[in-house]
């Protein structure tokens, strides 16, 4: 047996050796599962033909938690990967982790290039430090946008989506008085409900600039519109003007707006190319910019998706093939109008940006309108208030939120005295976080 | 003279033991070791400075009613599923052991979802049981809203004992057969003979018989119901609706791989390996002792 062991590790060794002769190999761990996995295995595979000198091994971790938790886990083990695509929620652990490579060094050691003007501000603020510098390199970018139903809305007259809130509550009733069974679908995911909600209206979700000015930051959203907004909602499901779509009940948002059970819904602009696909027969829809409380003083959605962190301690022939990777999946061309072209998400540059429309990309009648998502992340200067949340540990608080949010949307608890909850026990969380990074200042 | 096999060379018989002490220790004291040592400092995710921080984790974890809760769910989790599943199994593998028509067939086909990883039987029952799409969903029809473990913490509960028990079932079911396979057909027999009738041989006589293996089943199922159970609870509610599925091993996940607070998650880890230890100890304890070994 151990012989055998032996055997296999020699030629495990001479056969890479004999490859790595020929091209240097990274490792690149991606998260995005399904289709988009396939888009981004594609990516590689592309970038692998168009050179013969560096070659990207790519793994798919299956989904955006395992990755970030298997790269923890390898990079405890010392086996971790080269470049690694990490969600939004994760760039605040990335950002303190002492593992990263930070991409503007990055790129200024491997002469990447980049023109960091060219990122759009609502996204090169996210993933950058409170200084202003980009710690990782935007790859699938996302925002939320509303879903409308035009049939639907045509029955009450309407041929635009709504522009504030209020509107689309009187729109809602219009709605189901004319018989329109389910006028708004929503779930209780954060991102939508409280983090874009807070980012359009510049609403503070947490103090010191929403976690940017420090791991200090308390949360905050139990004393602001936001209360008001889920109390909105919870009147709505009561009224039977909205409905309740998760995929526990068979059907997420998407699904439900898609077979045309539910007249509006937000969502990702990811899911864009997912309803084309999966519509009912002559679903005729559109999307627009959610609504806000005051349409006169919009600001800037944020920006959702993952982005693709360098990691420590690798040898410098692999820096050099990662950086020529990089420089390949972000390029305008080989980049960008690849992902757009491919999934639901944006262009993240302004480059890359016009190069599509010069294209005729979003004059395709399956992607008419589908760049509302830019002008919502571009609805406005980047406030301290729009540009991100950088709270530790923010997946146990959105699931804080979703618990509470559970209880109150069913009846057992007062909307108030849930949020409070929820601000309460995130207080806690991010107590201990900042315990944890004791003596650690947030880049 | 007595008759007993023992080594005269004391360095032979730890090299037989030590394969499996070698196993034990990397995958049972090692971790634990590891978790305990997390659990009593504040471990950052990926590693590096740990602080000494004494009991903060498990007072944390005990002043957390959140925490209580999921107690309270894993407990009525591991007995609902238990006895549920047990009582099946009991009555399949007692009409199967009649031979009837096709016991063959049941045989084979009653263990089957015991193959069934936890994960697969989870997606199943989501599917089934979900109120808009499932074939369940007929019901709401009938009833609207009668049946909606998305939104109802009780029918959520249902769903997840429902499915827990149907993957265990079959594992009981083969061991209950077994074992009722074993008694001797003559005790049944003269059961028989002097008029008991089927219910009542089975009553007294069968069941009282295989009650070794029913403790036996007992110890398994319920650590089973704390341990293996977070696959379907993760597909089928993710802990919803309001926790009310929140089991402690769920719990554990949530905060230690996706909160990727695993000082917190260790400290929960120890508290369950001692939960499940002592009540271990106490069925061995207490339970057994109504255990009569043939």
């Amino acid at each position: 047996m151990k012989r055998l062991i032996l055997l296999a590790t020699t030629a495990v060794v001479l056969a890479s050796g004999a490859n790595a002769a020929e091209r240097t190999k990274f490792e690149f761990w991606y998260g995005l599962t399904g289709d988009l996995g396939e888009v981004v295995a594609k990516h590689c595979q592309l970038f692998n033909q168009s050179q013969d000198k560096y070659e990207a091994v790519c793994t798919g971790q299956g989904g955006y938690d395992k990755a970030e938790q298997n790269t923890i886990a390898a990079y405890r083990s010392k086996q971790h990967p080269t470049v690694v695509q990490i969600y939004d929620a994760g760039t605040v652990n990335f950002m303190l982790s002492g593992a990263i490579y930070p991409a503007t060094k990055f790129a200024n050691d491997y002469k990447l290039d980049i023109d960091w003007k060219a990122y759009f501000p609502g996204i090169a603020n996210y993933y950058a430090t409170s200084a202003g510098e980009m710690w990782s390199f935007p790859y699938n970018s996302s925002t939320a946008v509303f879903y409308w139903n035009k049939e639907a809305f045509a029955k009450i007259g309407k041929t635009e989506a709504p522009k504030t809130w209020a509107e689309f509550g009187e729109d809602l009733k219009a709605m189901k008085a004319a018989g329109v069974p389910c006028g708004f679908a929503f779930d209780f995911d954060s991102w939508m409900d409280l983090e874009q909600f807070s980012a359009t209206n510049s609403i503070p979700l947490a103090t010191l600039d929403n976690g940017y000015g420090g791991l200090g930051a308390e949360l905050a959203f139990n004393k602001t519109a936001f209360v008001d907004h889920m109390k909105d909602f919870k009147s709505w499901l009561d009224a039977g003007y909205a409905k309740i779509q998760t995929k526990q009940m068979g059907k997420d948002v998407v699904q439900a707006f898609a077979d045309g059970t539910c007249a509006a819904t937000i969502t990702s602009i990811a899911n864009h190319g997912t309803v084309h696909n999966t519509q009912a027969k002559d679903l005729k829809w559109d999307v627009a910019m959610m609504p806000v409380l005051d349409a006169a003083k919009r600001t800037n959605s944020m920006v959702g998706g993952a982005s693709l962190w360098v990691m420590e301690g690798k040898s410098k022939e692999e820096y050099e093939a990662a950086a020529a990777f990089l420089k390949y999946v972000t390029a305008p061309d080989t980049g960008e109008k690849y992902i757009a072209e491919n999934t639901g998400y944006i262009p993240v540059t302004t480059k890359g940006y016009e190069l599509l429309k010069a294209d005729g990309f979003y004059k395709d009648p399956k992607r008419v309108n589908r760049d509302i998502a830019i002008a919502s992340l571009t609805a406005s200067d980047v406030t301290p208030l729009s540009r991100g949340i950088r709270l530790g540990n923010f997946t146990s608080i959105r699931a804080e939120l979703r618990s509470e949010l559970e209880a109150a949307f069913t009846g057992q608890k007062d909307m108030q005295a849930a949020i409070d909850t929820v601000v309460e026990r995130g207080n806690q969380i991010l107590r201990r976080y900042e315990q944890t990074y004791k003596g650690v200042a947030l880049p | 003279m007595e008759k007993r096999a023992t080594f005269s060379n004391l360095w032979l018989a730890a090299a037989f033991i030590a394969p499996q002490m070698l196993l034990i220790f990397v995958f049972f004291y090692w971790p634990s070791g590891e978790a305990l040592y997390w659990a009593v400092t504040l471990e950052p995710p990926f590693g590096g400075s740990n602080q000494w921080v004494g009991l903060q984790n498990f007072m944390t974890v005990f002043e957390d009613p959140k925490y209580w809760n999921s107690v309270r769910v894993s407990l009525t989790f591991a007995f609902s599923a238990t006895v549920l599943s047990l009582a099946i199994a009991a009555l399949l593998a007692l009409f199967v052991d009649r031979r009837l028509p096709g016991h063959q067939v049941y045989k084979f086909t009653f263990f089957l979802p015991y193959a069934l990883a936890a994960p697969a039987v989870g997606l199943a029952f989501r599917f089934i049981f979900s109120p808009d799409a499932g074939f369940v969903s007929a019901i709401n029809h009938a009833f609207p809203g009668l049946w909606n473990p998305a939104l109802n913490g009780y029918d959520a509960f249902i769903l997840i004992v429902l499915a827990q028990s149907w993957k265990m079932v079959g594992y009981n079911f083969i061991f209950f057969l077994a074992a009722l396979q074993s008694i001797p057909r003559t005790i049944s027999e003269a059961g028989a003979m002097d008029g008991a009738s089927v219910l009542q041989r089975m009553r007294d006589i069968q069941l009282p018989l295989i009650t070794p293996t029913l403790f036996f089943l007992i110890v398994i199922n319920i650590t089973d119901s704390f341990v293996d159970s977070f696959g379907i609870v993760d597909i089928t509610t993710s802990g919803g609706p309001a926790r009310a599925t929140e089991l402690m091993v769920y719990k554990i996940y949530t905060d230690g791989f996706q909160g990727k607070d695993y000082s917190l998650a260790a400290a929960q880890s120890i508290v369950l390996m001692v939960l499940v230890i002592a009540l271990t100890f106490i069925q061995f304890r207490f339970v057994e002792r109504r255990v009569h070994y043939r």
